[in-house]
């Protein structure tokens, strides 16, 4: 058994800055990592995590700011340095190639040969100590990479980085592509690796799962540290959000409305399913109520929004929208119907990022301003300008690539491609992922005008503070069912998590 | 004074149109031109000859703006070439039945069509329903699409009989040709669907965002069906121009057609990824490599120099579009 020293500094770093093209990514960081710990680094979008991570995997130099590992000043000025200091990263393109099998990726670029033969028999028992250690036994070396899970491609990219003689290891957000039994998989990898005196940098944007795995938490804000190494136990996720966001949780959301109570259901969801990832889910939306749903990653809620929606194939149960039944799987039939959905990826869900903004905001609704299939350009501008106006969409320029925009502002076009559209029932996802600060809190009181304009919305959301600062109503949703449908004065965090889970364990 | 601020501002709109989006395609065309005007004083810059070189341009530029659509999608379609043969070789045989003579020209114009426009419809819908890789499905229709019209025309050329259609295809319409008349109608045809319809703004954005399209309400797969329908159109188009200029159907029009219609679509600016290209782009793409062939025929070179020269500037332009079309998204 190793010994594991948590006191000791395994890396130190100070003052970091570093900008791209006059841009600002980093604005002085500082992190210091202990051996054998699980250090999360939490941060918005654009906060500079992805940057700090390819400082420390050598990708990036950074223009100030020192480096110090095991005490000694660095400089880790290119990826293999990295590795040869201990460093490894796991992105979240996982940089595996498909096409060979897990002991040639792990492998890859070390290959263990003699006079230029490689030996595969050694490779491949190598192979299997690394795998059984990540408790992944089960794995075959000679499995083709192409054909595993995500989850078992990260278990190969964590074998290759122990295939070096590391000693941090930094997972950018690895849980963003797994399911909840594969989180918690990951989570017991993530303790084996410690426990052999392995740090890990741990980046999310999931409170919940900090609690879970965390020892110590690292908050970036706008390209600087706004807290280091707060204990995960002392800190409630208040606080976190403060210091993430730099406001007051209360001060965030608008204040609630109350429906009224003559209003009329516009969306109605029965019995709804779709096999093998959730199971009769009951609900229905009146219009100006927001209906939160809220539960853990791969709990099935945006799984339970695309299926509304019609983006995938229902296997049971229906939709009726102002009493209306929807055909199964059509998004097309949706959109007629008034419903409208701001996906939960916005880059590869939501936009077209080499196209104007008017282009994205005009996309469901461009035969309605067109003449026999001419496109009528000059309208389109003019509505979309309005909505730039009204939103405070900057910057105001209708011809604008996506691309060029922030996260809240690429988040306010899908809000505006709805509302030219015009809708009656509003399905957001996610809606203030990788949204700084101000824009968050203009996207909530949004939202609230959409419901109060007489939408039905229901908002999905990782954040259960956001869930329950927003909706009227919270459906409690665990492993692809719904738990329970409370009003969201009800309850709090901590009673969403209990429901979660004793849901689960039952 | 002001008469040069007032020409600094057309030259301004000029580069922000789509000529001078498409600048280094001029440049490129003006240094062949420049090249051939040079090298063969006499001939090269004589009005028969750009007629000349429009003329063997208008083929492939029929089909190249089909061809962009699709490109435009993220697709491709390999199968032009062939369905172009084929469409000719139906369209003849049609005419030289016993019928014939009641037959107003007409119908050969309109099976040529119909067998593209179908040929183009199946591929759309083995793509788009069929959810068959674009590449495979093509190439299924270029193999099955030439090997039909090998067993219609039981290999033979044949001739197409009917005075009134040849006549009428050479036509000479203020001293330029039909053939011309027909790129530049369809070229203009092809403009206004990309950039002044639906259609054409829902081509774009299944190309530069296939899931936010369909999450948009967009039917996608329908719409694929119809871009590759039209393809397949154009390529019995190119059927119809070619029965009109070589009086003939036979199985081996269009061979290896669809590679020069792709790189000129790709030396245009459409990119194979999909969502971004113009139809002047691709306009200019065929212009360039109809006058460098021409620039080479006038100084006597042989077509095997011509071939590497086109390879050439295919990677040249390719090199070029990655410097300048990446995104310049963060990291």
């Amino acid at each position: 058994m190793i010994k594991v020293d948590q006191e000791l500094s395994l890396l130190d770093v100070r003052g970091v800055t570093k900008s791209f093209a006059g841009v600002h990514a980093l604005r002085g960081v500082d992190l210091d990592i202990r051996q054998g710990e699980v250090h999360c680094v939490l941060g918005q979008n654009g906060a500079g995590k992805s940057t700090l991570i390819k400082v420390l995997a050598g990708v990036h130099r950074p223009d100030a700011g020192t480096v110090t590992w095991l005490g000694e000043d660095v400089e880790i000025p290119t990826p293999e340095a990295a590795i040869e200091l201990g460093i490894a990263t796991m992105y979240q393109e996982l940089d595996v190639v498909d096409g060979l099998t897990i002991a040639e990726n792990i492998f890859l670029g070390h290959e263990l040969s003699r006079a230029g033969f490689t030996r595969r028999s050694e490779a491949a028992q190598q192979t299997r100590e690394l795998l059984q250690r990540l408790g992944h036994g089960d794995l075959s070396p000679h499995t083709e990479v192409g054909s595993l899970s995500a989850a078992n491609k990260q278990i190969v990219s964590m074998a290759r980085a122990l295939s070096h003689d590391i000693k941090l290891i930094i997972m950018d957000e690895p849980s963003a592509v797994l399911d909840t039994e594969e989180v918690k998989n990951l989570f017991a990898v993530v303790h084996e690796l410690t426990s052999a005196g392995i740090a890990v940098v741990y980046i999310t944007h999931r409170l919940e799962e900090i609690r879970q795995i965390g020892d110590r938490i690292t908050v970036l804000k706008d390209g600087r540290t706004t807290a280091t190494g707060l204990a995960v136990a002392d800190t409630p996720t208040s606080e976190l959000i403060k210091l993430m966001t730099g406001r007051e949780v209360a001060n965030v959301f608008p204040p609630a409305v109350p429906v009224p109570a003559d209003a009329a259901t516009v969306l109605e969801v029965e019995h709804l399913g779709l096999a093998g990832i959730f199971e009769d889910v009951s609900f229905s939306v009146r219009a100006g109520e927001i209906v939160g749903l809220a539960g853990l990653v791969g709990s099935g809620r945006s799984e339970i929004l695309e299926t509304v929606y019609g983006a995938r194939k229902s296997t049971a149960g229906s939709i009726r929208v102002g009493g209306k039944k929807m055909p199964r799987g059509s998004v097309a039939a949706a959109v007629k119907a008034g419903m409208g959905l701001s996906p939960e990826e916005r880059k590869s869900q939501g936009l077209i990022m080499d196209e104007a903004i008017y282009v994205n905001v005009t996309l469901p609704s461009v035969s309605r301003f067109s003449k026999g299939g001419f496109l009528d350009e000059r309208t389109e501008r003019k509505v979309t300008g309005e909505q730039i106006e009204a939103l405070e969409l900057r910057p105001a320029d209708p011809d604008r690539a996506a691309m060029t925009l922030s996260g809240g502002n690429q988040q306010k076009i899908l809000l505006a491609r709805w509302l030219v559209h015009g809708t009656r029932v509003l399905l957001l996802d996610e809606p203030t992922r990788g949204v700084d600060v101000g824009a968050r809190a203009e996207i909530y009181a949004l939202i609230r005008r959409l419901a109060e304009a007489g939408n039905a919305v229901v908002v999905v959301s990782s954040e259960i503070e956001e869930v329950l600062g927003l909706a009227d109503t919270v459906l409690v949703i665990g492993d692809g069912r719904l738990l329970q449908t409370l009003p969201a004065s009800q309850i709090d965090e901590h009673g969403v998590l209990d429901l979660v889970m004793k849901g689960t364990a039952a | 004074m002001s008469e040069q601020t007032s020409s600094q501002a057309g030259i301004r709109r000029i580069l922000s149109g789509s000529v001078g989006r498409n600048v280094g395609l001029v440049v490129a065309l003006l240094v062949i031109v420049a090249v051939g005007a040079i090298t063969a004083p006499d001939t090269f810059t004589s009005v028969s000859n750009v007629l000349t070189i429009l003329r063997a341009a208008s083929i492939t530029g029929v089909i190249a703006i089909g061809m962009t659509l699709v490109i435009i999608t993220g697709g491709i379609d390999l199968s032009v070439g062939s369905v172009m043969g084929l469409a000719s070789v139906v369209a003849t045989l049609a005419a030289i039945q016993d019928l014939a003579d009641q037959m107003h020209w007409i119908f050969i114009v309109l099976i040529a069509l119909a067998v593209g426009f179908g040929a183009g419809l199946l591929n759309g819908l083995v793509i788009a329903y069929g959810k068959v890789v674009a590449f495979m499905a093509t190439l299924a229709m270029l193999v099955a699409a030439r090997g039909l019209a090998e067993i219609l025309a039981d290999r033979r050329t044949l001739q197409v009989k009917d005075r009134d259609f040849i006549e009428f295809m050479n036509i000479d319409l203020l001293g330029v040709d039909i053939l011309i008349w027909i790129f530049a109608i369809v070229a203009a045809l092809g403009w206004i669907v990309l950039n002044r319809t639906t259609f054409g703004r829902h081509t774009v954005a299944i190309g530069g965002n296939r899931e936010a399209a369909r999450l948009a309400g967009i039917q996608v797969k329908r719409h694929t069906m119809w871009v590759y329908a039209i393809a397949g159109l154009t390529a019995g188009i190119g059927a119809v121009m070619i029965l009109g200029r070589t009086t003939a159907g036979t199985s081996t029009h269009g061979t290896l057609l669809e590679l020069d219609v792709i790189a000129a679509v790709v030396v245009g600016g459409t990119l194979l990824i999909g969502g971004r290209g113009t139809m002047t782009g691709t306009v200019f793409g065929v212009l360039i490599f109809a006058t460098l062939s021409n620039v080479f025929v006038q100084n006597n070179l042989s077509s095997s120099i011509q071939n590497v020269a086109k390879g050439v500037i295919i990677v040249v332009a390719v090199l070029l579009q990655q410097r300048f079309a990446k995104p310049t998204g963060r990291d």
